[in-house]
This record gives structure tokens, C-alpha cells and sequence, in this order.
């Protein structure tokens, strides 16, 4: 028999990032930009708890919402790091990765017909998430000319004062945007005046250059409309482990603990171990890898200068996001440069809206093969441009 | 503040070039070679060598770390003995140290005959040594915060969202 798949599910087209991911894996000595996690390991203290925790038999389920102690820790994190005030046990929910924070919020926001503005391009499983829960996507093209911030110019002309919902990405995966207070601040006037609960995915915040991150959820009449997603797998390199949590005011969160206590039952013990360890004695660590992501961003953005490749300043995150030349497109180029010079780099188009004629480069590689795939794009652009 | 930054570029790499510390950082180049003239003029920078594992060449190297015990008196400090004991090639590395002993010696040979033939003759006769413990490096695991083992390989997918 064949089975008669949900019409959500046939709604979703497969990713695109996967045919690139086919064809990098056919070919030897391919030098991968195309990654979207730490290029390093998981702290070693973080690691060493995980293990302690399995030899002590910590094997058990958690409370739904996570260890208490987590949940605790996590709250002093925020407040300190970003100046977010959340309470450890109505406001703080710990999940399988901030993947599955975003769409139990999703579901607990979304009904049928409702309309989900995603500022664009951003992270790929935000339409899908919309969509599963049956909504409506509304994508809201961000622009290279203002440095892929979203601005309210850009929400009035997708129609995003009639949306329900507004999903931001900042530091952003793919661009390496991010946005300032003072960038915020209309975004957050345009989701107060046209009454927007705000989905803040701010996985990347510990991952900001030149200054540190600002969360909307801090900007004036926000905190009750904002639900804030953040995790260990970027800034401490625990994508395996697959933790991440969201914090909101106390009614959305329990409302996704509901969803969550019976899907989920509670996010990976191991990972919470690992993660309270990450929490209490791992920020020289997180701040290493950050320096060295600074580095790299700089040698990577001087080299696309160099080889003549127009490339916006992107202050966040672990990628940047230069410019095809013209005359072609980014899927064009991208596969072109990974046949020839074996050099994998994703399309900006997979990323949606706004993302066309652009490339997403990671630098969460080592910089002896940044310093070669660099080498490789040249040569590709003085052959072909 | 530059000249800490570079000077970090190289503790991470030494054969980092002008130009990629120039890229890494927002100096120009000859602003990266002048702060490496002044760390090397000034003398925190002393050189640069390789990171070498042993294990991995035919040759034998023979290591040994050496804890000696010293009695000073009126005429000789501890600057004296080891300026004596630094002038010897043989001799890597020398540190007064805190504890049971008092210098941390490194020496370094073509054989175990060589280094124990220099500890007897050379460095247990100083009339201030009163002592010398010899441990023979049997397998290193680090050097200079490189680790020697094979390394994790990269399992990340090659492209991934």
C-alpha cells in the first residue's frame, strides 16, 4: 500500500541544502564551507561531567522543564550575559536543542490560518516548523543594502502588520547580520503597535564581534511578547548533544511544556549534565572559540575583498555572505566552484527570501583550510570572471 | 594592544605570514612586522622553534627531566648555578621551582649513555649540587600545548543547515 502523507507534510519541499551535501560527499578532498556547526570539540569539562554523570548511573528522566539546578544556572546566564530576567520555574524551558524550543512555540502559537512573518533569508526549519503547525509563511525579504537587518520598511512591504507572528534570527545563520538596539528598537515598536508575538532565535549571541548582543525581549513592552530561544550547540560547541531552551513569560512556556511533556518527556540527561558543567566553568573556553571565529571572520572577509568578491561586514554568527559576481547564480556558482576546485559553499537561495545571488560561508573550519578554499575561490574567480 | 595580539597570532602559530596576521587582525602588514621587530628587540620574543614528536622519527632522542637540590652560601645564589649548568647545550630547559627540589632541568641526548655520562659528569659534580633525580621522558603526550596523539578526525557533515 502507499501511504496517504499529511497534506503539511507534502507541503514541505526536501531541503535544499541536501543536493549540495550529495554531491560534496562524491567528490575527495572537497574543502568544506558549507557547515553549519563549531568546527571544535564540546568543551572538556563540559565533556568530562557528561561522562562522570553516566558513571554514576544519572540515566534517568528529568523534570519535564529540565534539572532545576540547569534551569537555575541558566537564568543567572541570561541575566548576566544579556541582561534577560527570567524565572527558573515558570519562564525557562529546557529542550532537545533549540530546534525543538522553536517549534513547540510554533505549536503552541500557531492555529490554522494563522500567519508566521519570517524575516529572510534566515535558518531553514522555520517555514517547515509554520507550516507543520498550519500556518501561513510570510517571508519578509531582508536586503543586502542594509546589511540584512530587518527593517520596518521591509516588514510594511511584506504585509507584516497583518502577521500574527514574527520570527527574527540575529546574529544571523546564513548573512552573519546582526542587529544593534538602536536597529531594535523600530522593529519592536512595529510588533507593539501592530500587536506581534516576536520568536527571538538568538542561538548565535554569544557568537557577536564588536560589541556585545542585545535581545528585543530587553526593549521596552517586549518581555510579554517575546519568546527567546538560545542553546549550547553554537557558543560551546554541543550540537551532538542536542540542547538548547527557550524563555518567555510564564503561560507561553507552560503552554510548550505541554506539548513537550508528552512528545519529549525531557530533553537528553547526559546533555544537562554536560550543560550545567558548560555553564559553571566553561566561559574562558567559550570566549577562546569566539576569538578565534573573530579572526577567521576578518581573514575571511579581507580575502574576499582581496579576490574582489562583494562582501557585506557580518558581525555575528560563524558565517559571512559575499555576493556572486554577476552573471551568475548562486546555485550556478556554488556547484561550479564545488566541481572544479572542490570548494563546498551553500546557495543563498536555500535560505529563502532575499538570500538569491549570494553565498553562505562558514569559517567554523581551522584557518590552514580557510587560507586553501580561499586559495581555490580565487583561482576559480580569476578563471571564470 | 597590537603587539599583544600579534604576539598571540604567534604563540598559536609562529609561521603565521605577515599578511594572514594582517588579515586576522585589523593591522596593516608592515604594522604586523614592526610589532614582531619591537617583541623580538624587546626580547619577549626569543625564537622560534618547531613542535617535533620524537616518536614519529627513526633517530632516538633521549629526554630526561632532572630535579636537582642545591646548598647555597654567602658567595653563590641560585643565578650562579644556573647560569653554569644553562651554558651546557645539553641542557633544553632550567627552572627554579617551588618545592622538594630546586631547579627543573631538561637534557637532552642521542642516547641514554650520553644524558647519564653528562648528569655524572658535568652536573652531579658542581660542588653547590647536592642531589639529582633523573626521570627518562619514556612517551610524551603534549608539547607546548600541542597534542601528539593522532587527533579527532572531522565528522561533521561536510554541508549541513
Amino acid at each position: 500500500m502507499t501511504f496517504e502523507l499529511s497534506d503539511r507534510v507534502q507541503a514541505v519541499p526536501p531541503s535544499g541544502i541536501r543536493r549540495f551535501f550529495e554531491i560534496a560527499e562524491e567528490r575527495d578532498e572537497v574543502i568544506s564551507l558549507g557547515v553549519g556547526e563549531p568546527d571544535f570539540s564540546t568543551p572538556w569539562a563540559a565533556r568530562d561531567a557528561a561522562i562522570t554523570s553516566l558513571e554514576q548511573g544519572k540515566t534517568s528522566y528529568t523534570a519535564n522543564r529540565g534539572k532545576r539546578e540547569l534551569r537555575e544556572a541558566i537564568s543567572d546566564y541570561v541575566a548576566d550575559r544579556f541582561d534577560l530576567g527570567y524565572g527558573a520555574d515558570e519562564e525557562i524551558i529546557v529542550t532537545a536543542g533549540a530546534s525543538e524550543a522553536v517549534d513547540l512555540a510554533f505549536r503552541a502559537l500557531v492555529d490554522p490560518g494563522d500567519t508566521v512573518a519570517i524575516a529572510q533569508p534566515s535558518y531553514i526549519s522555520y517555514e517547515p516548523g509554520v507550516i507543520f503547525a498550519g500556518g501561513e509563511v510570510l517571508s519578509v525579504p531582508t536586503k543586502k543594502e542594509d546589511d540584512f537587518r530587518l527593517t520596518v520598511d521591509a516588514l510594511e512591504a511584506a504585509g507584516a502588520s497583518e502577521a500574527d507572528l514574527l520570527v527574527l534570527c540575529y546574529p544571523n545563520n546564513p548573512t552573519g547580520a546582526i542587529m544593534r538596539e538602536s536597529d531594535l528598537e523600530p522593529v519592536a515598536e512595529f510588533a507593539r503597535e501592530h500587536d506581534l508575538t516576536v520568536l527571538a532565535d538568538e542561538i548565535y549571541a554569544e557568537l557577536t564581534y564588536e560589541g556585545d548582543h542585545t535581545s528585543i525581549a530587553t526593549l521596552p513592552g517586549m518581555r510579554e511578547r517575546t519568546v527567546v530561544f538560545n542553546g549550547f550547540s553554537k557558543a560551546h560547541a554541543m550540537t551532538g548533544l542536542r540542547l538548547g531552551y527557550a524563555l518567555g513569560p510564564a503561560d507561553v512556556i507552560g503552554a510548550m511544556n505541554k506539548i513537550h511533556q508528552y512528545t519529549m518527556l525531557s530533553a537528553p540527561t547526559t546533555a544537562q549534565h554536560a550543560a550545567l558543567e558548560a555553564l559553571d566553568s566553561c566561559d574562558g573556553d567559550v570566549r577562546e572559540m569566539v576569538e578565534q571565529y573573530d579572526r577567521r571572520r576578518q581573514f575571511v572577509l579581507s580575502r574576499f575583498r582581496e579576490i574582489g568578491m562583494d562582501v557585506f561586514e557580518a558581525k555575528g554568527a560563524f558565517y559571512c555572505f559575499p555576493e556572486v559576481p554577476e552573471g551568475w547564480t548562486a546555485e550556478e556558482f556554488a556547484e561550479a566552484v564545488l566541481r572544479e576546485q572542490g570548494v563546498a559553499v551553500v546557495p543563498g537561495d536555500v535560505f529563502g527570501a532575499g538570500g538569491e545571488g549570494h553565498l553562505r560561508v562558514s569559517y567554523a573550519t581551522g584557518l590552514d583550510d580557510l587560507r586553501k578554499a580561499l586559495n581555490r575561490l580565487e583561482a576559480f574567480v580569476e578563471d571564470h570572471v | 594592544m597590537s603587539e599583544r595580539e600579534v604576539l598571540e597570532l604567534l604563540r598559536e602559530n609562529a609561521r603565521y605570514s605577515t599578511a594572514d596576521i594582517a588579515r586576522m587582525t585589523d593591522l596593516e602588514e608592515d604594522e604586523v612586522e614592526a610589532a614582531i621587530a619591537e617583541l623580538e628587540a624587546a626580547g619577549v620574543v626569543r625564537g622560534y622553534q618547531a613542535v617535533v614528536d620524537w616518536d614519529k622519527l627513526e633517530d632516538e632522542r633521549v629526554r630526561a627531566e632532572v630535579e636537582l637540590n642545591v646548598r647555597l652560601d654567602r658567595e653563590t645564589g641560585y643565578g650562579d648555578i644556573a647560569e653554569r649548568l644553562a651554558r651546557f647545550p645539553q641542557v633544553k630547559a632550567l627552572r627554579l621551582v617551588s618545592g622538594d627540589y630546586d631547579f627543573d632541568m631538561e637534557v637532552e641526548g642521542d642516547s641514554i649513555r650520553e644524558v647519564s655520562q653528562f648528569i655524572s659528569e658535568k652536573v652531579a659534580p658542581v660542588p653547590e649540587i647536592t642531589q639529582t633525580v633523573t626521570h627518562y621522558v619514556m612517551t610524551s603526550y603534549k608539547e607546548n600545548g600541542i597534542e601528539l596523539g593522532d587527533g579527532d578526525e572531522d565528522d561533521r557533515l561536510s554541508v549541513s543547515p
